[in-house]
């Protein structure tokens, strides 16, 4: 069996998402599973239309946020979700919807976008999460 | 062999960021024949790094990393 890096995605803010695409494609390379459980702020990123709204950023690097996203344009980077669809495209990688936040928000299966594979309880996720190499909390 | 040996397919991913070069490769090897020689131009400084790592990890064969001073041709077989 693969080894498995589990992503818990809590935060919503630009800054925080971009390492969660990124690090699904290192772990995609090395041939790992990627389990990515996506509750509060992160799922909410996941709602479908969510990539269509201007990021957001987190409050400590306010100021920096225009140079940034200017920076991100010319430089032609892809947005955080587009890096997760080519991971998800080259491996296996599993986008969790945490029920509770689901619940809280009235969101359904078919409020997300199509990257979102399933709607899970935290009981679920932790159990699968447990034979994880590596978790982070993002 | 030499560095501008040519290859049976060409990914230029000029201007694409970590982890886009090795992305692109993954999907380029994925998608291609066994024995097929892929050549990758990056001017991405982790993915000179990265790529090596990953052909080796991913049993092909790196056929080698060229410095064509403003990027980098990475030469890769197929193996399995």
């Amino acid at each position: 069996m693969a080894d498995k890096m589990s992503l818990i995605v809590f935060s919503g803010t630009m800054d925080k998402l971009m390492p969660v695409g990124i690090l699904a494609s290192g772990g995609v390379a090395m041939g790992m599973d990627v389990e990515i459980f996506a509750t509060f702020w992160g799922l909410q990123s996941l709602a479908k239309g969510a990539s269509e709204q201007p990021p957001r950023m987190s409050k400590d690097f306010e100021d920096m946020a225009p140079m940034m996203m200017q920076m991100m344009k010319e430089k032609n980077v892809p947005s955080w979700l587009d890096t997760l669809r080519t991971a998800k495209e080259l491996g296996n990688v599993k986008v969790l919807a945490c029920a509770m936040t689901a619940d809280l928000m009235g969101m359904d299966k078919d409020s997300f976008d199509d990257i979102v594979d399933d709607i899970v309880g935290v009981g679920e996720f932790v159990d699968s999460a447990k034979d994880a190499k590596i978790t982070l909390f993002i | 062999m030499s560095d501008d040996v040519e290859t049976d397919v060409l990914i230029d991913a000029r201007g694409s960021f970590c982890p886009g070069p090795l992305m692109e490769l993954i999907r380029a090897i994925r998608e291609g024949e066994v024995g097929e020689t892929i050549a990758i131009l990056s001017n991405d400084n982790g993915s000179k790094r990265d790529i090596p790592l990953w052909v080796g990890k991913a049993g092909h064969e790196l056929i080698g990393v060229f410095d064509k001073e403003d990027h980098d041709r990475i030469v890769v077989k197929k193996l399995k």
